[in-house]
C-alpha cells in the first residue's frame, strides 16, 4: 500500500472535491476552501497510508498545537469564519447523512456501510493532525471540535460518537503523544481510511469514578502488565488500537496504547441503552503485556489524566447539546402540528412551558460547554468549567430526553419518531466517561 | 469565541464589589429590621455615582444608563458596552444587598424608561431625577396591557386618574413614570407613559407595603385623582398608533430583564459562597474531584447549584452582549430572567437548609437572602410570563394563541 506521499495527498484532495457526496450536500464551496488549505499544507508534508503503524518519518520532538491567541479580551460569542465554514459542513452532514442513517444504525448497533468513507470525505480528521504530520492543524481547536460534535450529534449521537472517537485519539496523541508515537500513528489519520480507535476509560462498576480505576498497570520488566475491564468503548470490535486508562501502581491513572491483536485482550459486544451506532463494546484485559513505549507520552508522567478526562467530558457534553437541540426542534414542529381538544397542543401552557424550559436548558448546556472549551483553547485552567458543564449536561440532558418523549405522548414511545432514541442516547451520554475527546 | 469577562470591565466589578462589602453588607441587617427607614448611607454613594461617567467604573452601572445599540454592521468589531457593565456591576451590588441596590437614589427603573424613550428636551429636564416606575395596578399586574388608569387630554395637560401599587421607590423617588391609557377602548396601543413629579396636586401616597424581603426598598401605593400633568411630560409619541402599539414600551423590558437576572445572580452567589464557607467547617470542601454521585450529598448539592448559577450567569451575559451589539434579544433576555430568577431563589433556599438552624437565624444573612431572592422571580415579569415570552418565540405563536 505504500505510495508516493504527494500522490497520496493529491488523490485525497481529488476524492474530496470530486466526491458525489460533497456535491450532493452542496458542500462544494467549503470543500474547495478546505482543499485549498489541504493543498497548501498537506502536500508538502505528504501522507502515509499504512495500517501496520510504522513511522515513515522521524520526529525530533513531538508536534504540539499552539493555544489560540485571543483576538481581543472582549466577551464574544461570535465564531470565526473558518469555524462557521466547518459548521456549515458539519450541519449538512448531520442533517442529511447522519439523521437518515440513524434508525438502522441504532438497530444494527453499528455504523452503516460506507460510513467511514463518507466521514473521510468530510475531512475532519486532518484538522486534528499538525501540518508536519500531514494534517492542517496549527492551533488548539477544542471550540471547533465542540461545534462539530454538536452539529453531528444533532444528526445522530451514536454516529457522531463513532465518527469522532478516532479523532479524539488523534487529539490525545497530538496533545500528549511522544515524537515516536506521533510519527507512528498520526499520519494515518489524514488518509482515506483513518484508523479506527477510541478512548477506553469507563469500567463496568456502579458509582464509577475515573480517578479510582480498577484496571491496573504494573511495571513488568521494561514494559507494563495491564489487568482489568473497560466498558462502553466506541468502535470496540473494529478498533485498530485503543487508548486505555489504567492505574499505574504507585503513580495513578495513565493512558496506554493497546493495539489490535495484543495477547490477553478480549473484546466483546456490549449491547447498551443508547449511542448504539457507535458499536459499543467491553474490553477485558487479562495480563496484557505492553512494551514500555505503549504508555501515552514521553515517560510515565507526560499525560495529564485530569485534563484528558475533562476534554473528554467536554466532548460528551457537546454530543448531549446537539441531541438536546434536536429534541427541541422536533417537539416544536410536532406540538405545533398535533391537535387535541380542538387546537394545537402547543397552545396549552403545560406543553408550551415544557418547550420553553427545554429551550432554556439547551442553551445552559451549550454555554457551559462552550466556556469550558474556549478556556481550554486559550490556555486557561478549565477543570472547574468542564466539571460544571458535565453536571448540567447530565442533569438537563436526562430531563430533556424524558420530556421529549412526554411531549409526543404515546407516539413518543414508538420508534416511528426519533425522540425515544434521543431519550436513550442522552441517558447514555450522561453516564459515559471517555469514548472521545476534543 | 471568548467567554471571559474583559479586563476593561474589571474596574466596574471591583468598585461595585467594594460598595457591596463596605457600604451594603454592614447595614444590610439594619434596614431589613428597620423597614421603611430611608438608608441615609446611600446619599454619599449616589453622589459618587452621579459624578462618574460611563466607563468610569460604577458610572456605567445605573439602570438609567442602559441603552440599546444599533445593529453592528458585519465585520465591525464586537462591543462590550453599558448593558454588560450594568449587568456585572449590579451582580456585585446585589451580592451585597438587593434591597439597598434597588433604592440607590437616581438609579430607579423609571430612569431606564426615561433613558430609553425620552426626547432631548425631556432628557435635559429630568436629568438628575430619581424616577420610579408605576405600571402595576390592583387589577392588572402580569397583564399590564389591561391597566385601567386613564389620561385625558385637557388643553396643555393630561388629567390622570387611577391607582398604582407596588411602586419600587415610589415614596423616595422625586418623579414617577406612570402608565395610563388615552382610550380604554383601544387597548394596548393607547397606553402611554407620563412623568409625574412628586408633589403634583392629585397625586396622593396611600401606603407603604410590609414585605417578605428587600425591606430596605420601599414599595408604595399611589392614588391619582384628577392629577394634571403638563402635556410635555408624555414620553414618546402622543398619537395612538395601532400598528406600532405596545412594542415601544415593552422594548424597555428587553433591556431591564437581564438586569434583574443579574441581581438574582448576585444574591444567589452570596448565599452559595457563604454556605461554602460554613460547610468548610464541616469538612465539605468541594474541589471538583469526585464525580457528582461519588461526592457527599451536600457537596453534590453545591455542585448542582454552582452549575445552575453559572448557566444563569452565561445566559445573562449573552443577553447583555446581544443588546450591546444591536442583536434583538427578547427571547434571550427572558431566558436569562427565567433561569436566573428561579435558580437564585432555589439556591438561597437550599443554602439555608444546608446550614440548618445557622441558615434560619438572624445571626447570618442566609435567611434574609432567602427572602430577598423571591422577588426576583416575580417583578419585571414573573417566571411564568418569561416562559410565555420564550414559548411564543420558539413556537412562533401570538399572544392570542398562547395565553
Ligand atoms: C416588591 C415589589 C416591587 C415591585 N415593583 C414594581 C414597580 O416598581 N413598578 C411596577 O409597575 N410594578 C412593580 N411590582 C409589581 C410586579 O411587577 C407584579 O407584581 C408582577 O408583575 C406580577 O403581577 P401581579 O402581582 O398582579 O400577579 P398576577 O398577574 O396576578 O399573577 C399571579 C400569578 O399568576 C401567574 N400568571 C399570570 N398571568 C399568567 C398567564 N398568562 N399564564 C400563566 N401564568 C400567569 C403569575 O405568574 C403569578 O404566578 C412590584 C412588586 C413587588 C412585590
Amino acid at each position: 500500500m505504500s505510495r508516493n506521499p504527494v500522490a497520496a495527498s493529491l488523490s485525497m484532495l481529488n476524492r474530496f472535491s470530486g466526491s458525489p457526496l460533497v456535491h450532493r450536500l452542496g458542500l462544494y464551496k467549503p470543500a474547495q476552501l478546505i482543499a485549498r488549505t489541504a493543498a497548501r499544507e498537506g502536500i508538502k508534508a505528504g501522507v502515509a497510508l499504512q495500517r501496520q503503524f510504522k513511522a515513515t518519518q522521524k520526529l525530533m520532538r513531538p508536534e504540539r498545537l499552539d493555544k489560540v491567541a485571543k483576538p481581543s479580551d472582549l466577551f464574544d460569542l461570535n465564531i470565526s469564519e473558518e469555524q462557521q465554514m466547518i459548521r456549515d459542513m458539519a450541519q449538512r452532514f448531520g442533517r442529511e447523512v447522519l439523521r437518515p442513517a440513524a434508525i438502522k444504525a441504532d438497530h444494527d448497533r453499528i455504523t452503516p456501510e460506507g460510513f467511514e468513507g463518507q466521514l473521510a470525505e468530510l475531512g475532519l480528521a486532518p484538522f486534528a493532525v499538525p501540518e508536519k504530520l500531514g494534517g492542517t492543524a496549527t492551533e488548539s481547536s477544542v471550540v471547533t471540535g465542540v461545534l462539530v460534535a454538536e452539529d453531528l450529534s444533532y444528526g445522530d449521537l451514536g454516529l457522531a460518537l463513532a465518527g469522532l472517537a478516532p479523532i479524539g485519539v488523534a487529539n490525545a496523541l497530538v496533545r500528549w503523544g511522544s515524537a515516536d508515537q506521533q510519527a507512528k500513528y498520526l499520519p494515518a489519520f489524514t488518509g482515506a481510511t483513518p484508523p479506527k480507535s477510541s478512548i477506553a476509560i469507563a469500567e463496568p462498576r456502579p458509582l464509577f469514578d475515573p480517578n479510582e480505576l480498577r484496571t491496573r498497570a504494573t511495571l513488568d520488566g521494561d514494559g507494563f502488565l495491564l489487568k482489568g475491564e473497560k466498558s462502553l468503548v466506541p468502535l470496540c470490535e473494529s478498533a485498530d488500537f485503543l487508548l486505555v486508562a489504567a492505574s499505574l501502581i504507585g503513580k495513578g491513572p495513565r493512558m496506554f496504547i493497546v493495539e489490535k491483536g495484543t495477547a490477553g485482550v478480549k473484546i466483546t459486544k456490549e449491547p447498551a441503552l443508547g449511542a448504539r451506532a457507535a458499536g459499543l463494546g467491553r474490553v477485558a484485559l487479562d495480563d496484557v503485556r505492553l512494551p514500555g513505549h505503549a504508555i501515552l507520552g514521553e515517560g510515565v508522567d507526560a499525560c495529564d489524566f485530569t485534563e484528558l478526562v475533562d476534554l473528554s467530558r467536554i466532548a460528551l457534553c457537546a454530543l448531549s447539546v446537539g441531541t438536546a437541540q434536536a429534541v427541541l426542534d422536533y417537539v416544536i414542529t410536532y406540538c405545533n402540528e398535533r391537535k387535541a381538544f380542538g387546537e394545537p397542543i402547543s397552545n396549552r401552557q403545560a406543553v408550551a412551558f415544557m418547550i420553553a424550559n427545554i429551550g432554556i436548558e439547551v442553551e445552559s448546556m451549550r454555554l457551559l460547554t462552550w466556556r469550558a472549551a474556549s478556556r481550554a483553547d486559550h490556555g486557561l485552567p478549565f477543570h472547574r468549567e468542564a466539571y460544571l458543564a458535565r453536571v448540567i449536561c447530565a442533569e438537563k440532558g436526562m430531563e430533556i430526553g424524558t420530556n421529549g418523549v412526554q411531549l409526543l405522548g404515546g407516539h413518543g414511545y414508538i420508534q416511528d419518531h426519533p425522540v425515544e432514541r434521543w431519550y436513550r442516547d442522552l441517558m447514555s451520554a450522561s453516564v459515559m466517561e471517555g469514548g472521545l475527546l476534543l | 469565541m471568548q467567554l471571559e469577562i474583559p479586563k476593561k470591565l474589571s474596574a466596574v466589578i471591583e468598585q461595585a464589589h467594594m460598595v457591596a462589602t463596605e457600604v451594603f453588607r454592614p447595614i444590610s441587617r439594619k434596614y431589613d429590621l428597620a423597614e421603611h427607614t430611608y438608608p441615609v448611607e446611600l446619599d454619599m454613594l449616589a453622589s459618587l455615582m452621579d459624578g462618574m461617567k460611563e466607563g468610569d467604573g460604577l458610572g456605567g452601572v445605573g439602570a438609567g444608563k442602559l441603552k440599546r445599540e444599533k445593529a453592528a454592521t458585519r465585520g465591525s468589531s464586537v462591543r462590550n458596552g453599558t448593558n454588560m457593565s450594568t449587568v456585572l456591576g449590579l451582580t456585585e451590588l446585589c451580592w451585597g444587598d438587593v434591597g439597598l441596590a434597588l433604592t440607590i437614589p437616581r438609579q430607579g427603573l423609571g430612569n431606564s424608561a426615561i433613558a430609553a424613550v425620552a426626547n432631548e428636551e425631556q432628557l435635559k429636564r429630568f436629568k438628575g431625577a430619581w424616577a420610579a416606575m408605576a405600571i402595576t395596578e390592583p387589577g392588572a399586574g402580569s397583564d399590564s396591557a389591561n391597566i385601567r388608569m386613564t389620561a385625558v387630554r385637557d388643553g396643555d395637560h393630561y388629567i390622570l386618574n387611577g391607582e398604582k401599587i407596588f411602586i419600587t421607590a415610589g415614596e423616595r423617588a422625586n418623579v414617577v413614570v406612570v402608565w395610563a391609557s388615552l382610550d380604554l377602548n383601544v387597548g394596548r396601543a393607547a397606553i402611554k407613559s407620563f412623568v409625574v413629579e412628586k408633589g403634583t396636586p392629585g397625586m396622593n401616597f396611600v401606603r407603604l407595603d410590609h414585605k417578605l424581603g428587600i425591606r430596605a426598598s420601599d414599595t408604595a401605593t399611589i392614588l391619582f385623582n384628577d392629577c394634571r400633568v403638563p402635556k410635555e411630560n408624555l414620553l414618546g409619541s402622543p398619537d395612538i398608533d395601532v400598528q406600532q402599539g405596545f412594542g415601544g414600551v415593552m422594548q424597555t423590558f428587553d433591556d431591564t430583564r437581564p438586569v434583574v437576572a443579574a441581581m438574582a445572580l448576585g444574591v444567589g452567589r452570596a448565599s452559595l459562597e457563604r454556605t461554602r464557607e460554613l460547610l468548610k467547617e464541616r469538612g465539605i470542601l468541594g474541589g471538583y474531584e469526585r464525580t457528582l454521585f461519588g461526592s457527599t450529598a451536600a457537596e453534590a448539592e453545591l455542585y448542582r447549584m454552582e452549575a445552575d448559577l453559572e448557566a444563569a450567569r452565561l445566559l445573562t451575559l449573552k443577553a447583555a452582549w446581544m443588546a450591546d451589539n444591536g442583536i434583538p434579544n427578547s427571547k434571550e433576555a427572558s431566558m436569562a430572567k427565567a433561569k436566573a430568577g428561579r435558580v437564585a431563589n432555589h439556591v438561597t433556599l437550599r443554602c439555608l437548609q444546608l446550614c440548618a438552624s445557622v441558615g434560619a437565624t438572624e445571626t447570618e444573612l442566609l435567611e434574609k437572602w432567602a427572602r430577598d431572592s423571591k422577588i426576583l422571580d416575580i417583578f419585571e415579569g414573573t417566571q411564568q410570563i418569561q416562559l410565555l415570552i420564550i414559548a411564543r418565540r420558539l413556537l412562533n405563536k401570538s399572544s392570542a394563541e398562547l395565553r
